[in-house]
């Protein structure tokens, strides 16, 4: 005896639902509607039903051609929504419209496939002799349709849902003959450096790094607005050379990216080449080998290389964001290819930058910046006290932008050990550094007013139309210290601390944002 | 052959990049009869034409073994090796 055909529970238009098997003979029919000969089909199908020999469950495969179909026909059998194809696939359908003729526990006893006008009346005959059908009025021979169902748009998402796979993701064959590196840099799926060709083993091994569903959406990348899934995100990881472990700082962080207060978009559009700075905290920084100390703003460690790079290149791949196109950056920045780092937390003598925030120093966090150069140096190897130190950080702040430039973004600065060592001998807390940076950067407002020696600054007009209070204002370099994010990383030897310069802060740009790691 | 997972949002076909056209015929050129009946017909006809308007060529024929799969990737990179271009009589 045959097995049945695979049951399942559809639909119809108005929401009822219709089982299969029917414990009766039923005849089981599958039509679309940009299918002539499904339409053909349609009236003969409703003559069936009338007769009352068999009842018939169609299950159409679009839900707005079903919509027409109804109005077109009036069927009064039930018009299944098959759109998501499902029925389609486990049934098989190659060629529609498919009359499947099946007893009440489902097994086929006869089928149809596309019009033979003999083969129909033949049928009819056998398992409807009731049916009013004018045989004459109807075309000796009509071909069917191809089915949905094996469109190669939909079936390899089919298959692999079939088979319960994780991997949805289109799959594209590199013929033998081709460099599959070459193939990759061809497609434009790299930031110009080789990347790791995202193997569906690969992949599978990324997706292992997480417990989250491969096909939930993560975010939307702009400007495309793709839908960010973990397992597209598991892909460029693979592509970036990532580790599974690393996944779930790349997911979290491109759900940090993706929000409006970070506002991706106008960091890859502004022609001043802004890109995200990715500082972690947490237990998950050495769990995963994330640098925090020696070199740690340069190359060298995987976890730090590559978790940058698969944000970027997700941004690039899935965001649609390519130079040229919507990323318009005069100059760009190295920061482009990748930069992320781990705040060295136990060198600190502060709360690290996540408890700052808000999160406790359990949890694994990841804050991005919305950075547009840097790190640039700031070299004082003479300040002894936290008073000298904080004021050499807070001229080479000046630098960010314009000297005289002020109240236009954030930054971040990198502070290293031994510049930690100066500042915690004299007591300096974070809030400390903070107020004297914007105390030594406070200029009066004649001081940033753009001159014949150098143009950039305040207009002149508009500072010859404040009044004498106005002018007389001092001015710091941030609009807030809030501005000023300040983080402990770097080798235990040398005097040198890094500065991150922003790109536009606060609402009119990007504000940092944190996201917690789920691991 | 390698599969790889596309990474992009999808909405761009997967396409390949055409070599570079050369703007003129020289050195060897490769004719591929695919077995479908009377390429080689075509192909005969056409190696004269090659023969007349382009002296200074060598002609290759190669045949495959069947219309109904690809070359054998032994047949391929012969071709490939060997010459400069292909033509191939596609169908009936």
């Amino acid at each position: 005896m045959t097995a049945p055909l695979p049951a399942f529970s559809l639909a119809d238009m108005a929401g009822t639902n219709f089982a299969f098997p029917t414990g009766a003979s039923t005849l089981l029919c599958f039509v679309k509607e940009d299918c002539p000969t499904c339409n053909l089909a349609m009236p003969l199908l409703e003559a069936l039903q009338a007769s009352g020999d068999m009842p018939v469950l169609a299950a159409g495969q679009t839900a707005d051609g079903n919509r027409t179909l109804i109005e077109r026909h009036a069927p009064t059998f039930p018009l299944l929504d098959d759109s998501i194809l499902k029925v389609s696939f486990a049934h098989d359908v190659e060629t529609v419209p498919l009359v499947l003729l099946a007893d009440g526990d489902g097994r086929e006893l006869d089928r149809l496939v596309g019009f033979d006008r003999d083969e129909w009346r033949t049928f009819f005959e056998a398992h409807a002799p009731n049916a009013e059908v004018d045989w004459d009025a109807l075309p000796a021979w009509r071909p069917g349709c191809g089915s949905m169902s094996q469109d190669p748009l939909f079936a390899e998402r089919l298959r692999a849902e079939s088979e319960n796979s994780p991997l949805r993701a289109r799959r594209i064959e590199i013929a033998p003959a081709d460099d599959v590196h070459e193939f990759l840099f061809d497609q434009g799926f790299t930031d110009g450096l080789p990347v790791v060709p995202p193997t569906p083993e690969r992949v599978l091994r990324m997706l292992a790094g997480t417990g989250r569903d491969s096909q939930e959406i993560v975010a939307k990348i702009a400007p495309n607005y793709a839908p960010a899934t973990v397992e597209k995100i598991a892909v460029n990881a693979v592509l970036a050379g990532c580790e599974p472990e690393h996944l779930p700082v790349v997911i979290a962080a491109i759900e940090a990216i993706c929000t409006r207060a970070f506002n991706i978009h106008g960091v890859n559009a502004t022609t001043m080449g802004a890109s995200p700075v990715l500082v972690v905290n947490g237990p998950i920084r050495e769990r995963i080998g994330l640098n925090m100390r020696l070199g740690v703003l340069g190359q060298g460690t995987r976890a730090n290389a590559a978790i940058g790079r698969a944000v970027r290149l997700a941004v690039r791949n899935l965001g649609g964001a390519k130079p040229g196109g919507t990323e318009r950056s005069t100059l760009g920045n190295p920061m482009k290819f990748t930069m992320c780092f781990a705040e060295w937390e136990e060198r600190s003598p502060w709360e690290p930058l996540h408890v700052e925030r808000g999160y406790d120093a359990s949890d694994s966090v990841v804050t991005v910046f919305a950075m547009s150069s840097g790190p640039a140096l700031c070299v004082d190897q003479s300040s002894r006290s936290a008073r000298q130190l904080a004021g050499s950080f807070a001229l080479s702040l000046e630098a960010a932008h314009h000297v005289r430039a002020h109240n236009a973004s954030d930054a971040l600065l990198v502070v290293s050990p031994e510049h930690v060592d100066t500042l915690e001998r004299d007591g300096f807390s974070k809030h400390d550094i903070r107020e004297h940076i914007q105390r030594v950067t406070a200029r009066p407002l004649a001081e940033l007013v753009a001159d014949e020696d150098a143009g950039g600054g305040l207009s002149p007009a508009r500072f010859e139309a404040m009044t004498e209070q106005q002018r007389s204002r001092r001015m710091p370099k941030f609009a807030s210290k809030d501005n000023i994010h300040i983080v402990v990383a770097g080798a235990e030897a040398g005097k040198f601390s890094g500065i991150f310069h922003g790109w536009a802060g606060g609402e009119i740009g990007s504000i940092p944002v944190s996201q917690r790691i789920e691991e | 052959m390698t599969t790889i997972l596309d990474p992009t949002d999808e909405r761009v076909p997967v396409a390949r990049r055409i070599t570079p056209r050369p703007g003129a015929i020289r050195g060897n050129v490769a004719l591929l009869d695919i077995a479908k009946p009377r390429g080689n017909v075509l192909l005969d006809r056409l190696e004269t034409r090659l023969a007349q308007r382009l002296p200074g060529i060598t002609v290759n024929r190669y045949a495959k073994p069947t219309f109904t799969k690809p070359a054998p990737e032994a047949l391929r990179r012969d071709i490939r090796e060997a010459n400069d271009f292909v033509v191939e009589a596609l169908a009936d």
